[in-house]
């Protein structure tokens, strides 16, 4: 452990030489940094944002103006022949030929945790086993071993964001609450000798714990953990979560919201080599004043997300990362009397594209007058997710046998062939 | 969080200066509390029963079994799984020069008494029956729960006769909070029978009934009969502006089959003649599954406190249970259970008997063992396992290493007010367990950062005259004392000789302004240690 210590400390003490001596050039070889891969060549990435609450299908990717259903929302024409979206959404309409819309996804909860956990995971709460959200899935396939920041992050405050499961604990998200706010504990709190100090101390009292139980203290992975906390502390790659090296201007795109400035996180995130990324907008759950909420969301969501892709064709990035916009439902076509829509699983959409994947697809149609309650091409939950699975490479059908002994399929869906390109 | 930012400055110095006093004494001298009572000197003879099964399971398996642990050790083990911290030093110096007989027995029961162990154990035992879930707000009221469960445990109330409350309770969530097991399980307008019925069959039987279809035991080959006959014990369940009430009707589910709707009569899956003939449909599950002859209930009840004991089930997966062994060949558990049942399902004194054997008093470690003779002994419970702590106990632990006094009902508000709101927003960013609460896992990044470089564990350590720290780093008459009294409060044991000499020298080199960073250093380091995390 010492070892470790001192050349964690080394390390950084010549990024700070080379920093104060403006000697970028001479930073230790790190060659660190995924990004230095671009297009096919990368890693594939997850970025999700999370519409929390259920947003409105009708206020989104699937208005139907004119109609008593459609409510005040207008439509917008897009490049995509056909499609309309919101007008609250006019950045989004120049981008979004680079994603396909789902307009009927289906769900059975039409609770705020329940369908959170279903519209993360693809099953449906089980009091007997706690299921991997989609971005631990994903996460335990990295094979980059030079990324030395957390895999699986989550941007934003989410009340119920996706566990590791049955992977374990090391999958859960790690979580940047404000994405304006400085990482919090990945600095050391006293000076580098300090520090030393405290982990040469360390070093005595674990040897005496070790004694006669070097497997059992093994197997608690602590030094494991210890060493990785460690070398985040002192990675380079924190960078990817200090938004001031970005151009005021990159910065201002994205909107100056926490969740603009979360997406802009992201991009740096995925860019760093981290595997899924989820950023949270809260404040869907309109069951009143549902046409005010959803212009405040948008014009968070409405930038945020166009420079998302904008940004991400820019870098190359995009090719190698699924950008997946969605929420725990929709809401009803029927307007209530205080001008809000309630819970709809039923016939409820989403935006998916980059990584792969086919563009400018739209799939599905809801019923304009609202009489029908089924949209036609229904898409289950599960299917969405062994898509995006499949497109990452990860064996979806697999059996895992979970903690209990019980034999488990990562996602029980079946890829929807209409996305997938013909090499995928 | 405006008002949380406020008020942790001002109840921090507010609730500290008012220990002032207390803490600047020389707790070696001044106890705090008189010395425990002598209790009644009779434990039943179940310790020596288990012990006697434990020692020849052993001898049969020819495994090497641990010599007993410091009493120090199995203190801090005490605190842990009965208070969720560990021992303070004010503690630590009165159980120090307590030589009185029968002085581990005494504490336990000390322990057991304190308002600390019933709050703890509630919350706990909360868990089990409703999870973590928030639950429908305004008909689920946990903190009403979970105060009746541990007026429940306080004094000792028959656990069999707490079952029955849960299942069979009715009335308002706030009146009468055992319905909230009832009402946690509201969805939308309806109770969920399958929930209650998932979780009765947890909670009280130890059994997944929705996991064991490729099974071959009589019992856990569950048919979807046997569940539909559970659940429809749940069908009477109403709400009326009286609360939960048993309104007689039809109990009706959608056939899977034929999606047509079918009438589905309460039923058990064994024993129906436990049944009684009268009373609510659910008070007859109640009585049933809590029936003097279940053997299942009450095994299931002392395996899920074993696990709360030791971080682990003795039978695990703790929900999960194998069909009892046959009567002839009693278990652990068996012999428990019987006792259990026979001291009138008392959860204290189900307790003092677990923490009294053997398993429980053994040390973590065997001297010269290797690994593969460690794992036989783990296996048996020849040895103490080796379990990670709980976000609450990791907290608790913190929590009192930073003071010398014991925190408890009799510290000041503020400093309970400060527990509370620290406690929440540790765990938080720590990251809870959820109801899986004695699966086994390793630690986190996050977690590792946030003892290492976290708020809380900074302004708590930072020494002040107020302080563990600072008491220790200038009230200690020798060195040595100081790096024992640090040793004592961070790990309830002392510091063996090298440790000792390490960290003597470093003190030695100090000069008088950088001797306190040095114990702060040293207190940094025992927080972060696998020995702070782990209960061993």
């Amino acid at each position: 452990m010492t070892d470790q210590a001192s050349s964690c400390l080394s390390r950084r003490d010549a990024l700070k030489i080379a920093a104060a001596g403006t000697l970028s050039f001479a930073l230790p070889a790190l060659d660190l940094r995924a990004a230095a891969k671009r297009g096919p060549e990368r890693e594939k990435s997850l970025i999700t944002l999370w519409l929390a609450g259920g947003p409105s299908q009708l206020e989104t990717w699937d208005p139907h103006p004119g109609t008593k259903v459609g409510g005040p929302t207008k439509a917008l024409a897009t490049m995509v022949p056909g499609l309309h979206i919101a007008d609250l959404f006019p950045h989004t309409a120049e981008q979004i030929h680079e994603l396909s819309v789902i307009r009927s996804l289906v769900s059975k909860e039409g609770d705020h945790e329940r369908g959170a956990y279903f519209l993360k995971t693809g099953y449906r709460p089980d009091p007997t086993v706690t299921h991997p959200s989609i971005a631990a899935l994903v996460t335990q396939q990295q094979t980059d071993a030079r990324v030395e920041i957390p895999r699986n992050v989550m941007i934003g405050n989410d009340p119920f964001p996706g566990r590791g499961g049955y992977l374990g604990d090391k999958f859960d998200p790690f979580k940047v609450f404000n994405p304006q706010d400085k990482v919090s504990n990945v600095t050391a709190n006293v000076d580098d000798q300090r520090q030393q100090r405290r982990l040469s101390n360390l070093d005595i009292i674990e040897q005496s714990f070790r004694k006669n139980r070097t497997a059992a203290a093994d197997r608690t992975q602590h030094r494991q953990t210890l060493k990785r906390a460690l070398t985040m502390m002192t990675s380079e790659q924190l960078r990817a979560f200090e938004l001031q090296h970005e151009p005021a201007a990159i910065r201002a795109a994205y909107g100056e919201t926490s969740f603009g400035q979360g997406c802009l996180m992201a991009r740096r995130l995925v860019e760093t080599g981290v595997k899924a990324v989820q950023v949270t907008l809260d404040g869907f759950d309109t069951h009143a004043n549902n046409f005010d909420g959803h212009q405040e969301n948008a014009a968070i969501l409405d930038p945020a997300l166009a420079m998302l892709l904008t940004d991400l064709r820019q870098r190359d990035l995009l090719e190698s990362t699924v950008v997946l916009c969605i929420g725990e439902f929709g809401r009803t076509p029927n307007i209530n009397p205080l001008d809000g829509r309630d819970h709809w699983p039923t016939g409820f959409s989403a935006l998916l594209g980059g990584g792969g994947l086919r563009s400018g697809v739209v799939i599905g149609e809801t019923d304009p007058t609202g009489a029908k309650k089924d949209p036609v091409d229904p898409i289950e939950v599960p299917d969405l997710y062994a898509t995006i699975l499949a497109v990452l490479g990860v064996e979806y059908a697999q059996e895992v046998i979970t903690p209990i002994g019980r034999p488990l399929a990562l996602c029980e869906g079946a890829p929807i062939e209409r996305l997938l390109l013909p090499s995928t | 969080m405006k008002v949380r930012a406020a008020l942790i400055p001002i109840a921090v110095v507010a609730g500290v200066t008012l220990l002032v006093a207390a803490a600047a004494r020389d707790p070696l001298r001044q106890p705090r509390r008189s010395s425990p009572a002598n209790v009644t000197p009779t434990l039943s003879s179940a310790v020596a029963t288990v012990d006697d099964y434990l020692n020849q399971s052993w001898t049969y398996a020819n495994i090497a079994s641990a010599e007993p642990a410091d009493d120090l050790q199995i203190l801090r083990r005490l605190s842990l799984a009965l208070h969720g911290t560990i021992p303070s030093l004010e503690e630590i110096r009165q159980f120090q020069t307590d030589t009185q007989p029968d002085k581990l027995r005494r504490w336990t029961r000390r322990l057991l008494d304190d308002p600390r162990f019933a709050d703890y154990f509630a919350q706990r035992l909360a868990r089990v029956y409703v999870g973590v879930d928030e639950g429908p707000f305004i008909i689920f009221r946990r903190d009403r729960l979970t105060d009746w469960l541990s007026s429940r445990l306080q004094a000792d109330h028959p656990y069999d006769e707490t079952v029955r409350h849960l299942i069979a309770e009715t009335g308002l969530w706030t009146g009468a909070p055992a319905v909230n097991f009832v009402t946690s399980a509201r969805i939308d307008e309806d109770f969920d029978e399958n929930k209650l019925a998932g979780r009765t069959v947890r909670a009280f039987l130890g059994q997944r009934i929705d996991c064991a279809q490729c099974h071959d035991h009589p019992f856990r080959d569950w048919t979807q009969d046997q569940f539909e006959g559970l659940a429809a014990h749940f069908g009477e369940v109403s709400l009326s502006p009286f609360g939960v009430e048993d309104k007689p009707q039809e109990y009706t589910i959608q056939d899977r089959e034929t999606l047509e709707d079918r009438t589905v009569a309460p039923s058990v899956p064994f024993s129906p003649t436990w049944l009684p003939t009268a009373g609510t449909s659910r008070g007859q599950l109640a009585a049933w599954l809590t029936h003097p002859e279940n053997r299942r209930f009450r095994r299931a009840t002392v395996n899920r406190v074993w696990g709360l004991l030791f971080g682990r089930a003795y039978l695990r997966p703790v929900d999960d249970l194998d069909d009892p062994p046959p009567t002839d060949a009693p278990d652990l558990l068996d012999l428990l259970a019987d006792d259990f049942a026979a001291q009138n399902y008392s959860i204290k004194h189900l307790i003092e008997t677990i923490t009294a054997t053997r398993a429980f008093r053994a040390a973590s470690t065997i001297d010269g063992g290797d690994d593969k003779s460690l794992a036989a002994a783990e296996s048996k419970s020849a040895i103490f396992p080796l379990v990670r702590l709980r976000p609450e106990q990791v907290i608790g632990a913190i929590l009192q290493a930073a003071s010398v006094q014991t925190i408890d009902r009799n510290s000041h508000l503020l400093v309970r007010t400060i527990r509370l709101i620290r406690e929440g927003d540790f765990i938080r960013e720590y990251g809870d367990l959820g109801s899986d609460e004695l699966q086994e896992r390793g630690g986190t990044i996050p977690q590792r950062l946030v003892l290492m470089n976290g708020d809380l564990v900074r302004e708590l350590m930072e020494s002040n005259l107020f302080n563990s720290v600072g008491g220790t780093a200038t009230m200690a008459p020798t060195d040595e004392q100081c790096i024992e009294t640090a040793f004592l409060i961070c790990l309830s044991r002392k510091p063996t000789p090298p440790e000792s000499a390490h960290f003597v020298a470093q003190l030695q080199d100090s000069t008088d302004e950088s001797r306190e960073q040095v114990v702060e250093d040293l207190f940094w380091s025992l927080l972060n240690t696998t020995e702070f995390s782990w209960n061993h």
